[in-house]
């Protein structure tokens, strides 16, 4: 059972991260314009930094 | 520039001015905001991005696909009408959206807030379930204890931050001695949590860390989903407002906002143009169309002294106008006294959540309190009585009846808005369920406001074409709609000469050495007709008089033959004069109507229908109807309606036909029917468990079935609406 003093912690962690992940999108703004970011990608326009 | 000139030995006092300068363009820079309602791809996106920054002056362009818009930094010189202009030669439809309407921030934090709560509440969840597997698959002493201490340590601070909502309402709710569904909400959650952390320091075997949290994940779940269909129908009710963006231009050909605009100013109003204030026409002669505010379908004569209101239109000449009241002293504004009076009515609704929150909340109470009683008179056992109530408590709460309203609402109004329904109010749905009769009124909304010529098949080829060239020199909508019908015969126009508009009375040019005049009935002295007409006197020929009628609304027909057929009553309430509105109540088969009514008339007809129990629903679109819509017990307004009208309604139609409300009412009842299934579902899984709580056998699991389980069901009927 010795072995729960690092799964957990690790298992807590890499959800953490994935907490944090979603947080970090949520505030880049990510999530508002779902359907024109799913389009844009097929766009041919060459753009080396993205509009704000 | 000092520094420029001079060769210095501070580079920075150069750079310094021109860092400057950059600083205060910045500060110019202005923003412009579009409406493009026809894009739909990914070809669309590019095209209007390499349209808009092709463009001298624009900064930067960005298409939001989601809410088809699009946001353009330019230079302050740069105009919205030229970009629109832009974007129409390049094959996109667009309208320039006033910023200062549409309120994206706010709306859009509190969602974005929301989001983040769920999401905690999420990741916390499913790691304390996890936990929670396996203390029910057998772990036991040192082991439990500490799963229990783990789970404690994610759901303490998750439910500090995630259930803040829950806590506000519930203690907005006790400060002044009511009971909503919150407060038995934070009550199971702050007990579970609090008995869990006891349970847990006296190593016991169960802790209800899990249910704490599902249970606020579910909720917080129907919140969002409420949150978020309202959002969306607010916004698009905001953009409709924002297209109108408020301009009028001053005597001395300045473009203004309307709010800037003074008592004793003068305007000066184009032919085709809004009436941008109330005042009191200086000089010009022109006809004004005033369906919007009184419900006539005949334009009237206006010349100098005579008094215009904010929302007429302006047909035929230009009209010079002094300023008597601007923006929010206008006549609209006077119209606010008969709509408030109108909507404290309104506010007594009830919705069915609340309803069943007043029965639930006392009772889950004294389910819980009951329970704590009897378990203390028969074992003597505080520790084991508090466990039981408690049990009760997190078994009885209402997740799903927090979820079994949002999630019908959600899914119907999204069925709705595919159908061109904007659903504006949160219990719009349940209202319109209860309707029994159905009140319309006439201009703009049974009819499209469009004057259509009837029997040009009794007119001679040679006149028409006469008719067709001099009708083809005005821009009044008359006019316009006489040579349509006449090209559709396929006539070509004669050729005429010395064409010109005389302001407020009509046409005039020459055909063979003949005088042709096409107008006012006054002007080429003949007797007027009683239905909307126009007339041409070629020479000395007698007058031929153009008769029109109202071009009836697409689905006019439809929707009153449906709603008769499911046994509501129509009626219809008009201000116009009793002749139009009885050939329009022919047409689309309404027996009850009425004519020449005044604004308040309207009210006091809904009034009358209210107080001998029937649920009205409202349908119009003008000024004079803005009051009737507000009393009645739900309200319908088309797209093209006045700002006034729209935002009093509680449903406003994005197409041009009126087909969509019978759909409405049918996907009302059912979305009704499915509340009510929900609450059902929601008391079946209590009428089950509730025993088995009181009885002492309700373990955590149980718990985490019953409440996943239900909030599941009710979800999934909810969805059922999105089909046929």
């Amino acid at each position: 059972m010795n072995v729960l003093v690092y799964l957990i912690p690790v298992s807590l962690i890499l959800g953490g991260l994935g907490l944090a992940g979603f947080f970090w999108a949520l505030r880049d703004r990510q999530f508002d314009d779902p359907d024109g970011d799913s389009n844009r990608i097929l766009s041919d326009d060459y753009d080396d930094k993205p509009k704000r | 520039m000092a520094g420029s000139s001079t060769i210095s030995a501070c580079p920075a006092c150069i750079a310094a001015p021109e860092a400057g300068a950059v600083a205060a363009r910045k500060v110019d820079d202005a923003s412009i905001l579009l409406s493009l309602p026809s894009i739909h791809c990914a070809a669309c996106i590019s095209g209007v991005e390499r349209a808009l920054t092709a463009e001298p002056g624009v900064l930067a362009a960005r298409v939001n696909l989601t809410l088809k818009r699009a946001t353009v930094a330019t230079d302050p010189a740069v105009t919205p009408e030229r970009l629109t202009d832009v974007l129409a030669r390049a094959g996109y439809e667009a309208h320039e959206l006033d910023p200062a309407s549409i309120g994206v921030t706010a709306t859009d934090e509190r969602s974005r807030a929301l989001l983040m709560r769920l999401a905690v509440a999420g990741f916390a969840m499913m790691n304390v379930m996890l936990l929670s597997v396996a203390v029910w698959s057998g772990a036991s002493e040192a082991t439990r204890d500490l799963f229990h201490w783990i789970s404690g340590a994610i759901a303490l601070p998750t439910i500090a931050f995630s259930a803040q909502p829950f806590f506000a309402n519930a203690a907005s709710a006790l400060r002044v001695w009511r009971l909503n569904m919150d407060v038995p909400i934070s009550l199971a959650i702050v007990l579970a949590a609090a008995m869990s952390v006891y349970e847990t320091m006296q190593s016991g075997d169960h802790a209800y860390f899990d249910a704490a949290l599902s249970l606020t994940f579910f909720l917080l779940a129907g919140r969002y989903l409420d949150h978020r269909t309202r959002t969306i129908a607010r916004s698009a009710a905001e953009e409709l407002t924002a297209l109108e963006v408020p301009r009028a231009l001053r005597a001395s050909g300045e473009t203004v906002a309307v709010a800037e605009l003074v008592a004793d100013e003068l305007v000066r109003v184009l032919p085709g143009a809004r009436v941008p204030v109330d005042g009191v026409v200086l000089e010009g002669a022109s006809e004004i169309d005033r369906s919007l505010l009184t419900g006539e379908s005949l334009p009237v004569a206006a010349g100098p002294d005579t008094v215009v209101s904010a929302g007429e239109v302006n047909l035929t000449g230009v009209l010079v106008v002094r300023v008597t009241a601007a923006g929010k002293d206008s006549s609209l504004h006077r119209m606010a006294d008969l709509v408030a009076m109108a909507e404290t009515s309104r506010n007594r609704y009830r919705s069915l959540a609340d309803k069943a929150a007043q029965i639930y909340a006392p009772v889950v109470h004294l389910l819980a309190f009951v329970a704590f009683g009897g378990w203390l008179w028969a074992s003597g056992d505080v520790r084991l009585s508090i466990n039981i109530a408690v049990a009760v408590l997190i078994i009885t709460c209402p997740c799903a009846l927090g979820l079994a309203v949002p999630a019908v609402t959600t899914a119907a109004s999204g069925r709705l808005f595919r159908a061109g329904m904007l659903i504006k109010s949160a219990t719009a749905l349940e209202r319109l369920a209860e309707v029994d009769t159905v009140v319309f009124d006439k201009t703009g909304t049974l009819t499209r406001g469009q004057p259509e010529l009837i029997g040009i098949s009794g007119y001679d080829k040679a006149d028409l074409a006469v008719a067709l060239a001099v009708s083809e020199g005005s821009a009044h909508p008359l006019a316009q709609s006489l040579s349509v019908a006449i090209r559709r015969e396929g006539i070509a126009p004669a050729a005429l000469t010395e064409l010109r508009e005389v302001p407020g009375q009509g046409v005039e040019g020459r055909w063979r050495d003949r005088r042709v005049r096409m107008g006012r009935a006054d002007w080429l002295q003949a007797e007027p007709a009683s239905s909307t007409a126009t007339y041409l006197r070629i020479g000395d020929r007698p007058v031929l008089t153009f008769c029109f009628v109202d071009a009836l609304r697409d689905g006019a027909e439809e929707v009153v033959a449906r709603l008769k057929e499911r046994g509501k009553d129509v009626v219809l309430l008009s201000g116009d004069v009793p002749d139009a509105v009885a050939d329009i109540a022919g047409r689309v088969g309404i027996e009850a109507w009425e004519a020449r009514l005044l604004p308040a008339d309207k009210a006091a007809r809904i009034a009358v229908l209210a107080k001998s129990g029937r649920r009205v629903l409202m349908v119009g679109d003008g000024l004079n109807d803005t009051a009737a819509l507000a009393s009645a017990h739900v309200s319908i307004s088309p797209a093209s309606a006045l700002e006034a009208a729209r935002v009093v309604s509680d449903i406003v139609l994005l197409g041009g036909s009126l087909a969509p409300i019978a759909e409405a009412i049918s996907v009302s009842r059912s979305a009704t029917r499915r509340i009510i299934e929900n609450f059902a579902i929601a008391a079946l899984y209590n009428i089950i468990a509730i025993p088995v709580a009181l009885a002492g056998f309700a373990t955590p699991l149980a718990a985490a079935l019953a409440m996943s389980g239900s909030s599941i069901t009710v979800s999934l009927n909810a969805l059922r609406l999105t089909r046929r």
